[in-house]
């Protein structure tokens, strides 16, 4: 069985960014929080919601469709890989996502693609990201 | 800067709006935080001009290693108080060291006074001196979301917004600047210093890269660091019930300062204790941004706002024991409810929670003794009684009246005025902090550099003592260890919740992680010159450990440790002031 991330209590959140400090560091060798696939946000400040923005695993994938290059290709369980020799940074899958789940690393003119390594739900502090096995 | 061998300080100028960057080498030996942000302060003081001279700078500081590790979260502030008149300096955790780490800034030096109410926008590639005109006498909620508003292009999570509320903007000083809504650079005016400057708030945006050189290293030395941050019972506490879990331990032991510290424990603790607001309000717990342990822990209440139809509004507050204690225990207020109500309107004003207490403490005990009357304090203020006191501090912010300004400048300002010394509960000028555990705490906030008790944690030395019986010299040099090693902690400026996770022997893991070889002896020297840094600005702002003197009450009212002797405390002072006099060169 394949596995995908799941965002499944977001109400336990404390907003230590963990998360996207691990994901940026591991899949992209940066401090940056902003190279992070997972992304956590608060609406109307520290006071508001921490929100999450991170890769449903589509098994229909609005990004892969438009890719003009097919350097996404679907993945076990749902979402994409990307192929970084293929991409040409052209963006259609930034804007193609619904959710703004994919975001865009300008020095490398690569997409920010989540490929649900679960490093981020491995760091979580309070369990509100977790690995869910689905069919493949 | 992290994997480079200079600090990048940017200096602003609030009157000609002019902006230099420099990167500095010399300051490399600092390490950062507090060492670097000492430096900073003694080479921009004027010591012959007043604390709120425009000439007068603030500085800001981050650590050499902050946010890329778990825990090291906070922000140091620098100046010179307006409180004390000497030695300011302040942390608060929240997103702006993370900010400053990614906009790309090590420090901060601000000069000068802004021509009209300004506020900052800092970004990577940007500084903008902004119209700030109707954001004054605005409470400090809607200034955060009107700055948020104003700049939609930065997305939430990389933005950091600092400001002063009403008190600092009449400068108050012990006016507090609050950052991210929950955190807060509390002690000693750093409210009043932005108020004199016209300077409402600061927006920072961290929006920069900055490539891992050595991976494999960084992240092995970052998960060892989480784990103990995480798996271990090193911090627990602070994540569970939170630092009011101290509450009713040190009442039982009878260093819970009480009505004015005329007791040392309130018979109504166990209805003000941690696990109480736990019970009654507790609704979420945050963390400052690389924090996993999340200690914020946030109090919910429902307020009336119409006489009748049953229309109430909610409200969320963070709590801590320091607020409990000033809002709570040294006022004799018993309810939960009246003391997050209380906090809140000390937060929206902007004034520093502890210090509000206790002036509030005297000026009640005053009343009492008929030496300040009704006239004066306008509301009756009573002991127990908090809806008078919630009245008190909107007119200490505003400096209502003759009184309130003169208490507004601080305890020692308005007993010195009015009387009743004996018993203005304040150290070297600076209110009381929650612990009468001892000669640590007296005498440590003493020789204090900023004198508070968490320059050298002496409440934890008299808590680790075996019985009442102090050596002197004992004492000092335990103080002046501590004190020494802290300038170091608190130059990576961690959160010192998580002083035990950090060991020397981690910390050079933790910089060889990231390339910089340090030695142990280093960083002792590092602690020595940063301290000799400090004691050189407190000299030149004039202060003297020999001329302080505790009010009386201290003791008479017997701390966690028996009643103390007067005569035994400044001894400890006097050995201490021995100890540091050769300190000043270290270079």
């Amino acid at each position: 069985m394949a596995k995908v991330l799941s965002t499944g209590d977001m109400s336990k959140c404390i907003g230590c960014f963990t998360c996207m400090f691990v994901c940026a560091g591991a899949n992209r060798q940066d401090h940056s929080i902003q190279k992070s696939c997972i992304k956590i946000r608060t609406y109307g400040g520290i006071s508001g919601k921490f929100v999450e923005t991170v890769c449903h695993a589509c098994r229909e994938p609005a990004c892969a469709e438009v890719c003009p290059t097919g350097a996404l290709t679907l993945r076990k369980g749902g979402g994409v890989i990307l192929s970084k020799k293929k991409c040409m940074g052209c963006r259609r899958c930034e804007s193609s996502c619904l959710i703004k789940a994919v975001d865009f690393d300008e020095d490398l003119n690569l997409p920010i693609i989540c490929h649900h390594c679960g490093l981020c739900a491995r760091y979580c502090p309070h369990e509100c990201l977790s690995m869910d096995e689905v069919p493949d | 800067m992290l994997y480079q061998n200079t600090i990048r300080v940017l200096y602003i100028d609030m009157k000609t709006q002019k902006i230099r960057i420099e990167d500095r080498e010399d300051l490399k030996k600092y390490m950062g935080g507090v060492g670097v942000a000492s430096k900073l302060l003694e080479e921009n003081i004027h010591p012959e001009l007043p604390p709120l001279d425009p000439a007068q700078p603030v500085v800001f500081a981050i650590g050499a290693l902050s946010t890329i590790y778990p825990v090291l979260t906070k922000t140091v502030a620098m100046f010179i108080s307006p409180l004390t008149g000497e030695l300011g300096e302040s942390y608060a955790g929240g997103r702006m060291a993370m900010c400053m780490f990614l906009a790309g800034i090590d420090a901060i030096v601000i000069h000068g006074k802004a021509d009209r109410p300004t506020y900052l926008a800092i970004s990577s590639n940007d500084i903008q001196f902004k119209d700030a005109r109707t954001l004054w006498n605005n409470n400090k909620d809607s200034v955060g979301r009107l700055i948020r508003d104003d700049n939609k292009r930065a997305h939430g999570g990389k933005r950091s917004i600092i400001r002063i509320g009403t008190a600092g903007e009449n400068q108050v000083s012990f006016a507090c600047v609050t950052v991210d809504r929950y955190r807060h650079f509390g002690r000693l005016g750093l409210g009043a210093v932005l108020g004199s400057k016209y300077l409402k708030a600061i927006s920072i945006v961290g929006d920069r890269s900055v490539p891992i050189q050595n991976f494999k290293r960084y992240f092995k030395a970052y998960q060892d660091l989480y784990k103990k941050c995480v798996t271990t019972e090193l911090m627990a506490k602070y994540h569970d019930i939170g630092t009011p879990v101290n509450i009713e331990p040190l009442n039982a032991a009878g260093g819970l300062p009480t009505l004015n510290l005329r007791q040392n424990r309130f018979e109504h603790a166990n209805k003000v204790s941690g696990e109480a607001f736990s019970y009654l309000h507790l609704v979420r717990k945050v963390a400052c941004t690389g924090c996993p342990v999340g200690c914020i822990h946030i109090g919910q209440f429902k307020r009336e706002f119409a006489s009748h139809g049953h229309e109430y509004e909610t409200i969320s507050v963070a709590y801590d024991y320091e607020l409990i204690y000033a809002l709570g225990t040294f006022l004799g207020i018993k309810k939960p409810r009246e003391i997050l109500e209380l906090i809140e309107e000390v937060e929206i004003l902007g004034m520093d929670a502890m210090s509000t207490g206790v002036v509030l403490g005297w000026a009640t005990e005053a009343l009492e003794n008929g030496i300040i009357t009704q006239d004066d304090t306008i509301v009756p203020l009573k002991f127990g009684s908090y809806e008078e006191y919630l009245e008190a501090v909107k007119y200490l912010a505003a400096g209502k009246n003759k009184f309130y300004k003169s208490l507004g400048q601080g305890v020692k300002y308005a007993s010195e005025a009015y009387g009743g010394q004996d018993y203005a509960m304040h150290i070297a000028g600076n209110e009381m902090a929650g612990y009468h555990t001892g000669y640590g705490s007296l005498v440590g906030s003493a020789v204090a550099a900023r004198h508070s008790h968490l320059c050298n944690g002496g409440y934890a030395i008299d808590q680790g003592l075996t019985d009442n019986n102090v050596d002197p010299d004992e004492m000092a040099q335990a103080l002046l260890n501590e004190e020494i090693e802290r300038c170091m902690l608190n130059s990576l400026v961690m959160c010192l919740f998580a002083r035990k996770v950090y060991d020397r022997e981690t910390i050079i893991s933790a910089f060889a992680a990231v390339g910089e070889d340090i030695t142990d002896d280093e960083l002792t020297a590092t602690a020595r010159r940063i301290y000799a840094t400090k004691l050189r600005v407190k000299k030149a702002l004039g202060f003297k450990l020999q001329s302080v003197r505790f009010p009386k009450r201290f003791f008479e009212t017997p701390s966690m440790r028996g009643v103390l002797d007067e005569n035994m405390a400044y001894e400890i002072l006097k050995k201490y002031h021995e100890k540091i006099s050769d300190l000043e060169t270290a270079e």
